[in-house]
């Protein structure tokens, strides 16, 4: 089948969309961008395509599944996402492994290599817990998942067998960042349908008509998924390995994105890691102005997440308390470097931590009205996306902001809204085809 | 990434360029040896430049706002603008004022390497720059310079009225020639003035054709970029002087070959690669990251085909010239109709007018973050421009010279950004 997917190297993760012909999103995927643009497009792209099978294995088991096909669905995920894990597992083993014995450790090799083992058993027996139903993960990567295991676990590994733990924090380090940039393309079917021999155990109840699942699952992975047209975007779009023409900007992206979601969009605001858009687009989703903040990211996620660690908290925790402000603290700065300083400050005058956020959060938002009226102001309907608008209390700031200066309007946030930019850039791979007639190109040689 | 040695190629100049080259390095030259031979120093502005006046009292003439840009295009000016930071000026404070007076405070050496004198004379010919009068003021403060004001009313009504022209002329008869007889030690001759002015007017019409050979398509020149090279003789110490009648005479017939060979403009990497977008340009360029800037638009097939920081010295292209039968009233109306002079629905209408008449695609701002002169209101006239047009028009943000204030991967984005959006809109009116 033919499939049209757009790839958003964001700052801070990597975001693809596939979608069919008839435009409708097959699956999505993400991960984190790491410093490696190249693998960071394959991986989230191959996930989304991991997510296209998914959705198709639903379309084709409805009916054939007696019962709760979520039910069933979700467990072949995470059997999936376990297999995936101990691939990466055994492969970080290895490089660990390979690691020690070229590190200078000395005498205590030996030691700090049988410790590996140990510890590496050990990740391998806790693994299933972590993907067992209502298991709650900070994060999806494996970066984030092996490194709080590994840490967690490994501090009374090395204590049991006498070695250094830092000696062991310095294996893992040197070894992680080759792992990471591993693509593990070939081995996703069997991953698929190892998953599902698990799940028939998970789910006994399922073996009864397991034949009924086994063929039409088979066909869907045997389905060639053609990657027809890739439209790259967001800040790493130059490394994208195709030509200018399967290139866009993220701000049309964004338009194109939001209009996709949101047909009625007039006004977009998109608040990422660095940078806050404000755009403007027409009633076919082309971008018509557009404004961003220059080359100060005071008041994007980045100063979210540099509270965050000013206050030892999670980004995701940010919100939350802010939302139990009683009243909103004025915070004038949205300057990244002087967050920590204003933050003390009121803190130190005594200013109670949820009302400091709320004020936090009003100030980021202040600084995208102003960028929101440099384009020419909010129309309706208005579409907010980016990962801050995953934020309930700058969700809030918004509303309440936009109502004072606007009225009242449409807001629309969609929980997928991290996508925008890919989904606007896999529309756009689907109008080169569709409507332009365009074919792939590969990329121009470029000077290294 | 395309890290391509770009900088160790030769640059591609055209003729002209290099015999502007060898004009300014003589110029500077003068000034660093005007003492020796028995001359006083001027110094003025680029907008309200009196040069064919000056030139009448002998004197060596030294125009700090280009002092600055060559400061800031030799990369010299980061350190001049933080030693001046360090004096005491505010980070807010027009960096083309900070680079002249860091230059000073580094020991007065000019962009050349040669020494840079203060001047005998400010000759603050105010044309809507209030910067331009503090500037002044602190080198007049700190060097002890005598200063002379002319003072030119800001055409507020959006005309030049006879009670407006009189007024500088007044001023020019009672106060600035008076001066520069006194400094100077030379008679004012008025005849020589109208010499000068014949001299200026055939380098003005010259100017003229260049500037508007970018009606054509392709372009023959960057009507921005390459632009400011080709006003730098008018605009400086050179309107008035047959160099500069010669400059001019060069230039247009290489313009004028090109045109017939269908040429594009001519790249610091040879010939632009193909015209893709035409674009109006408001507000200055960048300086300090001058060819990555306009890199960014050569790479994109993108040529700016007007601009309006090309007219800050002088507005010729709507017809004016000086004339030598009436040369101070010609002064004055020079004086009152540079752009930086010009009220917003004036300079609206100008870039409205540009956009119809070059065919350009759409509008491109440079706002610059410390120049208030061009920034205020620059929103305002992107709205209505794109209102009135109905093309689309786009924002980036830069600096003068203070290299700190040029974040090339922002700009980019912002370009390509632009670009594609008016590649988008032009499929969807073809659809």
């Amino acid at each position: 089948m033919k499939t049209f997917i757009g790839i958003d190297l964001g700052s801070t993760t990597t975001k693809a969309v596939v979608m069919d012909e008839r435009q409708t999103v097959l699956g999505r995927g993400i991960t984190n961008s790491r410093s490696n643009y190249d693998t960071a497009a394959t991986i989230a792209k191959q996930e989304a395509l991991v997510a296209a099978r998914f959705f198709l294995f639903r379309k084709t088991l409805s009916g054939a599944v007696d019962g709760d096909l979520d039910g069933f669905l979700a467990q072949l995920e995470r059997d999936f996402r376990l297999e995936q894990y101990l691939e990466q597992l055994a492969d970080l083993e290895q490089v660990c492994e390979r690691n020690v014995a070229t590190a200078k450790f000395g005498d205590a090799a030996a030691g700090v290599a049988a410790a590996l083992k140990t510890l590496f058993s050990l990740l391998q027996k806790e693994a299933p817990a972590l993907f067992a139903p209502g298991a709650r993960r900070k994060s999806d990567f494996f970066r984030d998942i092996a490194g709080a295991q590994y840490l967690a676990l490994g501090e009374q590994v090395a204590k049991d067998a006498s070695v250094r733990y830092d000696m062991l924090l310095n294996v893992f380090d040197r070894s992680i960042i080759e792992v990471e940039n591993r693509v593990y393309d070939a081995s996703i079917k069997t991953h698929l349908l190892a998953a599902l021999e698990r799940a028939f155990v998970a789910l006994p109840h399922t073996r009864a008509f397991s034949e009924r699942i086994r063929k039409p699952i088979q066909s869907v992975l045997d389905t060639d998924m053609d990657e027809t047209y890739v439209v790259g975007t967001g800040y790493g779009r130059a490394r994208l390995p195709f030509s200018k023409e399967h290139i866009r900007s993220e701000i049309l992206c964004h338009g194109l994105g939001a209009h996709v979601m949101y047909p009625d969009t007039a006004t977009v605001l998109d608040i990422g890691g660095q940078d806050t858009k404000a755009i403007q687009v027409d009633r076919q989703g082309i971008v018509e102005s557009f404004q961003m903040n220059d080359r100060c990211a005071a008041g994007c996620g980045r100063y979210l997440g540099y509270i965050a660690d000013e206050m030892n908290m999670g980004l995701h925790e940010l919100g939350p308390l802010a939302m139990k402000a009683t009243k909103t603290v004025r915070i004038n700065s949205t300057c990244t470097v002087f967050a920590g300083a204003e933050l003390r400050d009121r803190l130190a005058l005594g200013e109670k931590r949820e009302d400091i956020m709320a004020g936090l959060h009003r100030a980021i938002v202040l600084r995208a009205m102003s960028i929101l009226a440099r384009s020419g102001g909010i129309r309706n309907e208005f579409t907010f996306t980016g990962g801050v608008a995953k934020n309930e209390a700058a969700v809030k700031a918004l509303t309440d902001l936009v109502r004072e200066n606007y009225g009242e309007m449409t807001l629309n946030i969609n929980p997928d809204s991290i996508y925008t930019g890919a989904l606007g850039a896999a529309t756009f791979a689907w109008r080169a085809v569709m409507e332009e007639g365009k074919t792939a190109e590969a990329r121009e040689k470029v000077a290294a | 990434m395309n890290t391509k040695t770009a900088a160790k190629k030769e640059v591609v100049k055209e003729d002209a360029m290099w015999l502007q080259k060898e004009m300014i390095n003589r110029n500077y030259h003068e000034v660093a040896t005007a003492r020796e031979a028995g001359r006083k120093v001027s110094a003025t502005f680029v907008p309200g430049n009196l040069n064919e006046l000056l030139m009448c009292f002998d004197f060596a003439r030294r125009l700090p706002e280009t002092d600055a840009l060559q400061n800031g295009l030799r990369k010299k000016s980061g350190k001049m603008i933080m030693d001046a930071e360090r004096d005491g000026h505010s980070e807010d404070v027009c960096t083309y004022v900070k680079s002249d007076l860091g230059m000073m405070l580094q020991g007065q050496v000019g962009p050349t390497g040669e020494p840079m004198p203060h001047p005998d004379l400010l000759l603050l010919s105010y044309t809507g720059c209030f910067t331009f009068m503090k500037w002044f003021e602190l080198v007049r403060q700190k060097y002890d310079c005598e200063t002379v004001m002319l003072h030119v009313p800001y055409q507020g009504d959006g005309k030049i009225s006879p009670a407006m022209r009189d007024y500088v002329v007044k001023q020019l008869k009672e106060k600035v020639i008076p001066t520069c007889e006194r400094i100077s030690g030379v008679k004012f001759d008025i005849d020589r003035l109208r010499e000068y002015m014949k001299e200026s007017v055939k380098a003005e019409e010259n100017l003229v054709r260049v500037l508007q050979s970018a009606k054509h398509r392709p372009s023959p020149i960057d009507g921005y970029f390459g632009a400011v090279y080709y006003i730098g003789p008018m605009f400086t110490a050179f309107r008035g002087v047959a160099d500069a009648t010669r400059y001019y005479e060069v230039l247009w017939s290489e313009v004028e070959a090109r045109i017939k060979e269908g040429k594009g403009p001519v790249t610091p990497e040879g010939d632009h690669p193909g015209e893709k977008y035409r674009l109006v340009v408001e507000g200055p360029p960048n300086w300090t990251s001058f060819r990555d800037f306009w890199k960014m638009f050569y790479d994109e097939g993108a040529v700016v085909v007007a601009s309006t920081y090309s007219k800050v010295g002088g507005v010729y292209d709507f017809g004016f010239r000086h004339d030598a039968s009436r040369p101070l009233e010609s002064l004055a109306e020079y004086c009152l109709g540079c752009y930086t002079n010009l009220n917003f629905p004036q300079r609206i209408d100008m870039i409205c007018r540009y956009m119809d008449e070059y065919q350009a695609d759409g509008l491109l701002i440079n706002s610059i973050k410390s120049c208030n002169s061009f920034s205020a209101g620059q929103l305002l006239i992107l709205r209505e421009v794109e209102k009135r047009t109905g093309k689309p028009a786009a924002f980036v943000e830069s600096d003068l010279v203070d290299p700190r204030y040029f974040s090339a991967a922002n700009i980019k984005n912002r370009l390509e950004s632009y670009f594609q959006m008016i590649k988008q809109k032009r499929m969807a009116v073809a659809a």
